[in-house]
């Protein structure tokens, strides 16, 4: 569904191995510059072309976002030198947009507050999950652990609307389980939906981590006393913490970009950015001075995670295939 | 349960963050903590045993809000795990331990994906409301009615022109920087739409296609090019069929870099070896890309295509912004959100199925393909 996922399939063992080199040598300064050299005149002209291309969109709509309402809409942005003028204004009035319910400020701050628990939980018991599968041994544990990787290739459309009649009924096949979330749950369905879609994936790639800890190590705590609450708290969870950090990013950007479990989830006063663009999108289709502010502030978490975190970001792509 | 998040809605957006990390963060050490002691022998243990006995049928009282629920679950927790333990030979407290770990994943899958992946199933052959057998009426309505027919083919062309297009782009691109000075600034730049909201990349995409009358200045790029070249501005997201082909680009821009970044670890990792032994057979550098480095990249290419093409069969957030389906542009995706909303379970669970339908071949071909990677050596 979103922009951003690891590579959740499984790649044979000679991919892995020369997935991990090139990772290593892309790391190492010292191997880019022994092996620099100059590559041919037509190669850097295909890569200029294309970086170009690939960059002018979002150029465009940062200059847009920056030029008067007036000149938004009468002038294109590539005449910026001719028709001069800079403006903060589009971003206070596209702040101040939205619907009778919410603006699009407050569905910033929605999207924070959906954002942080929806990433951390997943993890937390996604890593408990983990652990046990690595280290604890119980019978059926292989069917149990590809049922789970199984449940990645379920779209996430299969699931959406009977959890949201669970959600509001409280029922399973007409049995009651729960009682029912009340309409002003808040971000509670939202957050418990996200951690659902976040589960097969997140266990599967920290099992990968947490079941290449040396034995040796588990076993040396297991003799000086420790159960596995102790092992897991003190051992797993340190150890395994870059890896947890750059599963983190991903979930981050996963529920930051999201439209589709919010559209259904998160409704009314309590909607993220994405879905409020999406309806501006649509309403004031042609308001390009609020549509290219408001669609630059929805990017701007996204870039800057991705811009200061850029290594784990690569590292994590890669994860699923690298520790396959 | 409810009543705790209702109180929780009642409070400042941003205090809720820390509560319900705080929250939940309580819970887990709750769950480690009795998992550690659990094992330990001694009348203290015991108690604590017999506590979270207690403890557990109350808090299944709390967030199932039934006695009936709290009853069997005291049941199964006070005779179970005693009585197991007791006979158990891998160590008391062992399954304490197991579910301990395992239970909060296990209920939420089943509950979130296990459960509702059947029931939608169930609901595909069933009427609008649910409550009524209706055979293969939903999916003879997607198969036999042209819009919906269109909408099963637009998935198709989807699928088949982004994961090639960008594979090819993001594969020329990884070769041409190979090695080249700037190559990190290179791969930022077309890296960076995949940190973008797929709705951001259309509302990004909508401004380059936008359209003006023909007597006034064009404001969208493309409009503008066309312009220039003496052609009369096009209302790009419109005109059918091609309108579908400028929302594929959109994807497109977006997964290129994935392509690209995969691609361009897999090039590294080559061994320098056999590009040097090329070399020296006196092979030019695009003989060397085709039979050095494509074979040697070869198993990371199906990586990026499959992975790719699921990505474009479940696009929904593009279409979703940019035309919502209109003009002949809706995808089974769309579409299922549509009749969902359109009150037409039965229909929106037959279009889920169907994209489950569509997904499976891709998976299963990349499975069968790995195990025949593994025979081979």
């Amino acid at each position: 569904m979103s922009s951003v996922m690891p590579v959740r399939l499984p790649v044979d063992a000679q991919t892995t191995r020369r997935l991990r080199r090139g990772v290593r040598r892309m790391e190492s300064p010292i191997a880019r510059n022994t092996k620099k050299r100059l590559t041919s005149r037509g190669a850097t002209i295909g890569a200029l072309i294309i970086a170009v291309l690939w960059s002018i969109p979002t150029l465009g709509l940062l200059v847009s976002s920056f030029r008067p309402a007036q000149q938004v809409r009468t002038t294109g942005w590539w005449t910026i030198f001719t028709n001069t003028g800079v403006t903060f204004d589009n971003y206070t009035t596209a702040l101040a947009a939205g619907n009778s319910q919410l603006n699009l400020a407050g569905s910033f701050i929605n999207s924070i507050a959906i954002t942080l628990p929806a990433t951390l939980i997943p993890l937390m018991i996604a890593s408990l999950a983990a652990y046990a599968f690595a280290w604890i041994d119980f019978r059926g544990k292989n069917v149990m652990f590809i049922g789970v990787f199984a449940l990645q290739i379920v779209p996430i459309q299969m699931a959406l609307v009977p959890l949201l009649q669970f959600f509001s009924g409280g029922t399973i096949f007409g049995f009651p389980v729960v009682a029912a979330l009340n309409p002003g749950s808040g971000y509670s369905q939202v957050w418990i939906a996200h951690t659902m879609f976040a589960l097969p994936l997140a266990i599967y790639l920290l099992h990968n981590f947490v079941s290449e800890i040396p034995s040796e190590v588990i076993e040396a705590a297991r003799v000086d006393g420790a159960g596995h609450g102790q092992i897991f708290f003190r051992i797993v969870l340190p150890l395994t913490m870059p890896a947890i950090a750059s599963i983190a990013i991903f979930q981050f950007l996963w529920v930051w970009n999201d439209l589709l479990v919010a559209l259904i989830f998160a409704d009314g006063a309590v909607a993220p950015m994405t879905k409020l663009l999406a309806e501006l999108s649509g309403a004031r289709g042609q308001d390009w001075h609020l549509l290219t502010a408001g669609a630059f502030l929805s990017i701007l978490v996204p870039l800057i995670v991705f811009f200061s975190l850029q290594r784990f970001f690569v590292r994590g792509l890669l994860a699923g295939s690298t520790k396959g | 349960m409810s009543a705790f998040f209702s109180w929780l809605a009642q409070l400042p957006a941003l205090a809720q963050v820390p509560i319900i990390i705080l929250a939940f963060g309580v819970v887990v050490g709750a769950i480690l903590f009795f998992v550690e002691i659990a094992p330990r022998s001694g009348r203290g243990y015991t108690i604590i045993r017999l506590a979270v006995c207690v403890l557990a049928p109350l808090l299944i009282l709390l967030v199932a809000n039934s006695y009936t629920w709290a009853i069997i679950g005291a049941g199964v927790l006070g005779l179970g795990f005693f009585y197991i333990d007791y006979r158990s030979r891998t160590g008391a407290g062992y399954l304490f331990q197991l579910v301990g770990f395992l239970a909060p994943a296990a209920i939420l899958l089943g509950i979130g994906l296990v459960i509702p992946t059947i029931q939608t199933t169930v609901q595909a052959f069933m009427s609008a409301r649910g409550d009524r057998f209706v055979g293969l009426d939903n999916f003879a309505w997607i198969f036999t009615q042209p819009e919906n027919v269109r909408i099963v083919l637009n998935t198709i062309v989807w699928v088949l022109i982004v994961p090639t297009i960008s594979t090819i782009a993001g594969l020329a691109y990884a070769v041409f920087i190979d090695k080249s000075r700037g190559e990190k600034y290179f791969k930022i730049l077309v890296f960076m739409p995949m940190a973008i909201s797929l709705v951001g990349a259309s509302i990004i995409w909508r401004f380059v296609y936008t359209a003006r009358p023909a007597d006034q200045e064009q404001i969208g790029l493309l409009n503008q090019l066309v312009v220039m070249f003496g052609g009369q501005p096009v209302d790009f997201l419109s005109v059918s069929p091609f309108n579908t082909l400028f929302l594929i680009v959109i994807l497109i821009w977006v997964q290129t870099g994935f392509a690209m970044v995969v691609l361009s670890a897999a090039i590294k990792g080559v061994p320098t070896e056999q590009m040097e032994a090329a070399e020296l057979d006196g092979t030019n550098a695009w003989e060397q890309f085709v039979n050095v480095t494509v074979p040697g990249i070869r198993s990371a290419l199906v990586v990026v295509l499959t992975t790719i093409s699921i990505v474009s069969l479940k696009v929904f957030d593009i279409v979703r912004t940019t035309t919502a389906g209109s003009n002949e542009t809706s995808v089974v995706a769309n579409e299922m959100y549509t009749q969902f909303k359109n009150f037409e379970q039965g229909r929106s669970a037959a279009f889920a199925l169907v994209l489950f339908l569509l997904v499976l071949p891709i998976v299963v071909y990349n499975a069968r393909q790995i195990k025949k990677q593994r025979e081979i050596r």
